[in-house]
């Protein structure tokens, strides 16, 4: 099969953007995606976003990011999955161009937290648990966090700042990346101080949600314009799986099994081990989330993950770098734009254009969007072609 | 949003006639409630505090008694006859009437009736510095040889709410004058607003609500530096003239950092930073900070006070010292006397004095 490469990337910076509206929000980003793409023309669009409906009262969000972005007429839906919204996107851009129905598909990942504040915006994000089951009965989705937090705590015995690891190491890398909502190394201490939200989650457990679009023209190798400026990354595989929706429908708290299918199903389709990856883009919404996704994703034997956030192996220079551009927890959880994040930070790195955040020599990188706690798990492997 | 056009002298306020401040007075209730208190019973004592402290009015007194106060204060140091008001207007945003004006009983009770006119203003916490700049009008054109314009509030904050910490009691109350009279000229005003729906508190709600962050950058901070800088640019001044700045203080922290953003020192806000030890007084907040300064100004000294309202809007004041001031500091009570006067009380006494126990 021909390869399928992100020929153009672009990114707002996440943060609290009170002022710009989510179709600009969007526009901003696929204006930079198509520009880096030296002018690619989409046929289709794909929309990642999870609570337009409930925060902008907005649906229909192909059309309408469509018609703001001067491309009325292609074909242009949203797709949902929660803050795996992103991931699944991509995933329908790739499944697009890789059926040759498309020739240049966008996709753009966008979240606009701010139109409304507290207890609304929590109970927009609500919405993507079991909303009979779980939301009505008072969980958030901190709530679900936490609940898996504490039996992993006490499975495994871990001391009160077991995970600092996870905060620290993203807090370092946001530090370098200017479209991160918080850009300011933490020390141990802060994360030890901090407030719980929903015990045993503290602040620094938990991601920042943040305005924000990220987006990505995605092509066949053969169709780039002659002249095109950057170094090619493509994506060697890719897979979405799911889990209950529901935590109580589990066999097993501990064990993300859809992270586990997806990533398995992604290195398989990339004819490649996970061995040969050079980092990690994980979905820390939550840092508990981190640690089960490194286990699921076979980084870590089970109960041993969040050991690499504290021996330093997720660092930069670690073993397995993770959240190399801040993650979501400094770069900011940009809702149903984070996996769209994600492939273009990975590309950044790819493409050696990361900045001070730089890995060396990577080839590899590894991007995995979660809705909710991994019910879904999309998968993505993105390669720096030779 | 719209862009606004680019700013130049003439859109600063000026009026035709020299105008400037003839007496000002502040008042502070006595009774204050820790913000540790709040923490106590809210957050089982967790938190940081946006101040040490802040002040409650008794179970006898409301924006009326309490402008009265200051208007009393106002009108010693002016050493004026009552009856040459030809305005007495009140800005609060609790004022004690939906319909009946606070600002008549004000008059009233200072002997300025009934040749003047009388009204109540709103507009979040910037009504009194509103009320101010039609008073320059007033008197500016000749129409009134002296007007006055108080700011006062008993802010009203819901209980548990991150405002309850602050929601503070107090004013002040400015009279206008011809220049040559005034303890202080005020050169020239400016006022930005735009409809940014930040706070509000619709009619029959007891307590405001606010859009959380939405209130720091894109309302406070945005109307405050455009205020601020559209006036210093059209008065070609800037921070280093001043010797003192008030700013609008909700909290202690963005008094602060908009003094930092606009290049002021800590020295210079210093002394109308009052809100650590009173709280915000809303309507009343920029106003009672500015006779902070005045206590300790010294002729020649220039102000620079921007206020701000929610929904929104700021508006600054160019400010200097004649040595008019000197001779009227000591005709009244000063700021720093009624905050040292002060009576600890607990929440539940603060419940009490606040009537937020619901009896039937």
């Amino acid at each position: 099969m021909t390869d399928i490469v992100i020929a153009g990337i672009g990114q707002t910076e996440a943060g609290e953007h009170w002022g710009i509206s989510l179709r600009e929000l969007a526009y901003k980003a696929i204006k930079t995606a198509v520009d880096d793409s030296g002018g690619l023309k989409p046929q289709a669009l794909f929309v990642g976003n999870m609570l337009s409906l409930n925060l902008s009262n907005q649906a229909h969000l192909g059309a309408l990011v469509a018609d703001y972005a001067g491309l009325t007429g292609i074909e242009a839906v949203t797709v949902e999955a929660a803050g795996a919204s992103g991931g699944a996107a991509l995933r329908q851009g790739y499944i697009a161009i890789a059926s040759g129905m498309v020739d240049v598909a966008l996709v753009v990942g966008v979240e606009k937290f701010t139109d409304k504040v507290g207890p609304d915006v929590e109970a927009a994000v609500s919405t993507s648990t079991d909303s009979d089951y779980e939301a009505m009965q008072g969980m958030t989705t901190t709530a679900q966090a936490a609940l898996i937090m504490r039996r992993y705590m006490h499975e495994y015995n871990l001391p009160a700042d077991g995970f600092s690891g996870f905060a620290v190491t993203a807090h370092a890398n946001g530090a370098g990346n200017p479209f991160a909502m918080y850009r300011k190394a933490i020390k141990p201490e802060i994360y030890a101080r901090a407030e719980m939200i929903s015990e045993p989650v503290n602040l620094f457990d938990a991601a920042p949600n943040a305005d924000g679009a990220a987006a990505v023209i995605l092509t066949r190798r053969e169709l780039l314009p002659k002249d095109f400026p950057h170094p090619l990354v493509r994506i060697a595989g890719g897979s979405n799986s799911s889990d209950t929706l529901a935590l109580h429908d589990r066999q097993d708290l501990l064990v993300f099994q859809s992270v586990q299918t997806a990533t398995h199903q992604a290195l398989k389709k990339a004819n490649i081990s996970l061995e040969q990856i050079d980092f990690f883009e994980y979905h820390d919404a939550f840092s508990i989330y981190a640690a089960l996704s490194l286990e699921a994703a076979g980084f870590a034997e089970r109960g041993q993950g969040w050991k690499l956030a504290a021996d330093g192996s997720i660092t930069l220079k670690g073993r397995i770098p993770c959240a190399t551009m801040g993650g979501l927890k400094a770069r900011g959880f940009t809702g149903g734009a984070t996996g769209v994040y994600q492939a273009v930070e990975a590309a950044l790195q790819l493409r050696g254009s990361a900045g001070p955040n730089q890995i060396k020599s990577a080839r590899y990188g590894l991007i995995q969007s979660l809705g909710g706690p991994a019910s879904t798990a999309v998968c993505h492997i993105l390669e720096k072609m030779a | 949003m719209t862009t606004p056009k680019p700013q130049t002298s003439s859109t600063l306020l000026r009026p035709n006639k020299p105008v400037g401040i003839i007496g000002y007075g502040a008042y502070v209730p006595r009774y204050r409630l820790p913000a540790k208190e709040v923490a106590r019973v809210w957050t089982g004592g967790k938190g940081g505090l946006p101040i040490k402290e802040k002040a409650v009015p008794g179970l006898d007194e409301d924006v009326i008694t309490m402008s009265i106060e200051a208007a009393r204060n106002a009108m010693a140091r002016a050493q004026i006859d009552p009856v040459e008001l030809r305005a007495v207007w009140v800005g609060s945003e609790s004022h004690p009437y939906a319909v009946k004006p606070t600002s008549t009983l004000v008059a009233e009770a200072i002997g300025a009736v009934p040749n003047t006119q009388a009204a109540d203003w709103e507009f979040a916490c910037k009504a009194g510095t509103e009320a101010l700049v039609a008073a320059m009008g007033l008197v500016g054109s000749g129409m009134a040889h002296y007007a006055m314009a108080v700011g006062m509030d008993t802010a009203q904050g819901k209980p548990g709410d991150a405002l309850e910490y602050t929601a503070g009691a107090g004013g002040a109350a400015y009279i206008v004058g011809p220049a040559e009279e005034s303890l202080a000229t005020i050169n020239a005003s400016y006022s930005y607003v735009t409809d940014t729906p930040d706070f509000w508190r619709r009619e029959y709600q007891r307590y405001p609500e606010h859009g959380m962050r939405f209130t720091g950058e894109p309302a406070y901070f945005k109307h405050i530096t455009e205020a601020a800088t559209a006036l210093m640019q059209a008065a070609g001044t800037g921070p280093g003239d001043y010797q003192w700045a008030v700013f609008h203080q909700p909290n202690t922290k963005f008094p602060q950092r908009v003094a930092g953003q606009l290049g002021f020192s800590m020295d210079q806000i210093a002394p109308g930073l009052l809100v650590p030890v009173i709280g915000n007084t809303y309507a009343g907040a920029a106003m009672i900070g500015l006779t902070g300064v005045l206590d300790v100004a010294k002729s020649g000294d220039r102000i620079l006070m921007v206020s701000f309202g929610s929904g929104a809007g700021s508006d600054a004041f160019d400010i200097t010292v004649t040595d008019k001031l000197a001779e009227r500091h000591g005709r009244a009570t000063s700021t720093q006397e009624y905050i040292a006067r002060r009576t600890e009380i607990d929440y539940a006494a603060y419940v009490r004095f606040r009537g937020k126990l619901q009896m039937k």
